[in-house]
């Protein structure tokens, strides 16, 4: 048994063997600041990190386990708890997948389709919001955390009204929909973006432009490309550091092809390439560009694809799931960057034998030991709040 | 392009790299060798007509009741903008002291690291040339390899009844 226990002798040995300058710190799991349940042990010399080992799984509910003894239908509500803040990106990914095996994707009516990426954008969009609050936060500013809580809470009210929850939704399902949109809704959402278009504004003048909060993140935990793509990191965590990939557009999924959008990419406004900054300002942007998305699909669900009485939005949900067994991994661009999901299906059965969830979260922290080296204590909670994890997502 | 993958992969590593290619899934699968994996990635990295730089995930797989496990690996290029889908199937007894073992890619794509701790964690593959393989979303004591199909959870956790 002994060389498959030698890792984690390795790692003890490595506690044991630090000098006696050098301390141990742990930060978390209770940590405010890291966003939940993570446990980051640093070693440390002085103010200084030397090494960084994450430590996972408080929050592992084993997802694949649950995927595995349940029909697909059953399997979305827990979907939405992967990465509780985009329960209906989540969604929209799992459920793509399943209908893309069971041939039925071109099939679906365009109202579906605006509705769902009217939501999934509107959800991009308090996603993006809390990473941008909450990582104010993290620097000191306490203000932009309110006005984003304040913002986010109309989406949430709305997606509420939608879907009778305010963040495990289980609206989108295999097939359509759980309900139409209630009436009104696009009229409440227009006056939304109406709202919203200025306090964004207002957010950029206060944070983007402000000089401790770009003191503090400007030229820290600089990620260059390469590095990136070699840690698989996705979304604006890629995109900072100037890699024009974005899954929307790369796969064209949905009605995303018809919909037109900037991929916003870091530039090295205030510091070097792919710094914190950069990272935060891609987020502010794209929050810009779900604006723009969400308008666009308030225009063609109000003109082209209205709301009629024969309208069924759960016309083509499957009474059973029957597939051949197979194999298929779906990708999608979540708000943290690409969620994929591994299917092996089974024959005669409505039950997988294998979904994996690829996590964007997992993924892009993984990076943070190989960031945060060297790096002062106090930046590394900047570093942190920039890649934007949620602990749900990474643990599963 | 999965055929002109095949035949890249032999003309530069050798016939024994390649075993098959599944062809009727929405994706196809090239199946390789466990053996020359390591190399294989490399040249998938690599080669200026292939170059997967990017890796989106590692999934283990488990086919009980058959003594045989695959490992999934999803690839994709970002220039190229073309996914690819690697396996590796191993035959296996399910003995904790016999866990299969595969070469670990983590060398060449740093995203393996994780998703390989994770594999192990989780069911029971040993990844050879690792640089730090325990488990990760598990506590370090755990019994056992929960996705595997024959797993059955223990009565009690540090004396405390957990059925």
């Amino acid at each position: 048994m002994t060389h498959y226990t030698k890792g984690l002798e390795n790692y003890k040995k490595k506690i044991a063997a630090i000098t006696s300058q050098e301390m141990v710190i742990n930060m978390g799991p209770q940590h405010p600041s890291t966003h939940g349940v993570l446990r980051l042990e640093l070693i440390t010399d002085g103010e200084v990190v030397k090494d960084i080992i994450p430590h996972l799984g408080y929050l592992h509910r084993c997802f694949d386990k649950h995927a595995e003894s349940m029909n697909y239908g059953k399997t979305i509500p827990f979907t939405d708890r992967l990465d509780y803040l985009s329960s209906m990106n989540n969604s929209h990914a799992f459920v793509m997948g399943v209908e893309r095996m069971l041939k039925i994707e071109d099939k679906l009516p365009k109202r579906v389709e605006y509705i769902r990426v009217l939501v999934c954008e509107l959800n991009r969009i308090a996603s993006h919001l809390i990473a941008i609050g909450t990582y104010g936060i993290d620097i000191g500013a306490f203000t932009p955390f309110m006005w984003c809580f304040r913002d986010r809470e109309h989406i949430m009210n709305m997606l509420e009204w939608a879907s009778g929850s305010r963040m495990l939704y289980n609206y989108i399902w295999v097939g359509g929909l759980f309900y139409d949109l209630p009436v009104g809704f696009e009229a409440r959402c227009q006056e939304f973006i109406d709202y919203f278009k200025p306090k964004l504004v207002e957010l950029d003048d206060l944070l983007s432009n402000n000089q401790i909060f770009i003191s503090r993140t400007a030229n820290i935990g600089v990620l260059p490309a390469d590095v990136a793509i070699n840690y698989g990191c996705s979304g604006p965590m890629l995109r900072a550091s100037g890699i024009r990939w974005d899954l929307r557009r790369v796969d064209g999924y949905s009605v995303y092809p018809e919909i037109e959008f900037e991929i916003p990419i870091g530039k090295g406004e205030m510091g070097i390439l792919g710094d914190c900054w950069d990272r935060y300002k891609v987020r502010v942007d794209e929050v810009k560009e779900s604006v723009k998305i969400i308008e666009q699909c308030l225009q063609r669900l109000e003109a082209d694809f209205k709301r009629t009485p024969d309208f069924d939005p759960r016309g083509l949900v499957p009474k059973k799931v029957n597939l051949k067994a197979q194999e298929y991994y779906i990708r999608a661009e979540n708000p943290k960057g690409e969620l994929g999901f591994h299917f092996v299906t089974q024959e005669k059965t409505d039950v997988p034998r294998r979904v994996k969830a690829r996590g964007p979260s997992f993924n892009n922290l993984s990076v943070l030991p190989e960031l945060g080296k060297g790096q002062l204590i106090a930046d590394l909670i900047a570093i942190l709040g920039s890649i934007d994890i949620v602990l749900g997502e990474v643990d599963r | 392009m999965i055929t002109k993958i095949k035949d890249l992969i032999i003309a530069g590593i050798g016939e024994q790299a390649v075993v098959r290619i599944e062809e009727d899934h929405l994706q196809p699968i090239l199946i390789v060798n466990a053996d020359s994996l390591l190399e294989i990635a490399l040249f998938l990295r690599d080669t200026e007509e292939c170059y997967f730089d990017f890796l989106s995930n590692i999934s283990a797989v488990d086919f009980h009741p058959d003594n045989r496990f695959a490992i999934v690996y999803h690839l994709a290029s970002i220039p190229y903008q073309t996914q690819l889908v690697l396996k590796v199937e191993i035959e296996n007894d399910r003995r904790f002291d016999n866990l299969p073992e595969i070469p670990s890619v983590s060398t060449v794509w740093r995203t393996a690291d994780w998703h390989e701790r994770e594999a192990f964690d989780l069911m029971g593959i040993f990844f050879t040339g690792h640089p730090d393989l325990r488990r990760i979303l598990l506590p370090d004591d755990w019994q056992g390899y929960p996705l595997r199909k024959d797993y059955e959870d223990a009565e009690t956790y540090h004396g405390i009844a957990i059925k």
